[in-house]
């Protein structure tokens, strides 16, 4: 049985969307994929030593608040300073009480099970990021590079 | 009493931990080995169904218990 590949491009830089890449990857993994995931724009916060990913409920109708904020202080309430980073703690504390994994772990076992993670290197051009605010460990590549592992792959994900 | 090599507590831990933690658990064994899970979590009665099925190690056995799940798994 060939070994089916999985590419990712993660593009998004927030503590709720960093978990779709990293589950879908490390499942792959365990499922015997070959798995990659290119991250690029704001994608790259993911790959950095120490991540500082928030959740905002701003823009985001669909996020469950508590105590019914939302209908109280409709959209102008969640510019509130403190908005952030107070949501970003319930949905922190809510992960741990519900056994969900943190995104470190998370990468640890993507890294631990072979998953490829690749940084845009335009992006950490275009940002003017260093390599040594990223994890070690990681790849730097462009365009070209993803499409050859993808032109291979049985699933292709833009998250 | 059913038998088996290794047991692995995924209680409390969410998908795709339980998976995950599996997995590693698997890779240590030698195969026709048995590995028996207990997790807490009911999206893992599909999921340890749909590992098995596409890694080829075995699911003996997948049963509910006053609200825990118990998977028997021998490794390929």
């Amino acid at each position: 049985m060939d070994e089916k590949k999985l590419a990712i491009i993660a593009t998004k830089g927030s503590l709720d969307w960093a978990y779709p890449p990293f589950i879908l990857a490390s499942t792959a993994a365990a499922l015997g994929y070959e798995s990659q995931i290119f991250f690029t724009f704001y994608g790259l916060q993911l790959l950095k030593k120490k991540l500082d990913l928030q959740v905002t409920p701003l823009g985001n109708p669909g996020m469950p608040m508590p105590m019914g904020m939302d209908k109280w202080f409709p959209v102008l309430g969640m510019t509130l300073p403190g908005m952030q980073g107070m949501m970003t703690g319930m949905m922190k504390k809510k992960m741990k009480d519900k056994g969900v994994a943190s995104i470190e772990d998370l990468r640890d076992l993507c890294q631990e099970a072979d998953v490829k993670l690749i940084a845009c290197q335009m992006t950490v051009d275009l940002f003017d990021m260093d390599s040594s605010e990223f994890i070690d460990g990681i790849e730097y590549a462009g365009a070209a590079a993803f499409f050859e592992f993808a032109g291979e792959s049985d699933i292709c994900l833009y998250i | 009493m059913a038998d088996f090599d290794q047991e692995l507590d995924a209680s409390g831990l969410n998908c795709p931990l339980p998976i995950l933690r599996a997995k590693k658990t698997l890779n240590s064994m030698d195969a026709g080995q048995v590995l028996h899970v207990i997790a807490t979590d009911p999206g893992s009665v599909k999921d340890f169904d749909a590992f098995s099925k596409q890694t080829g190690n075995e699911l003996m056995e997948s049963k509910e218990d006053g609200g825990k799940f118990y998977f028997m798994i021998k490794k390929a």
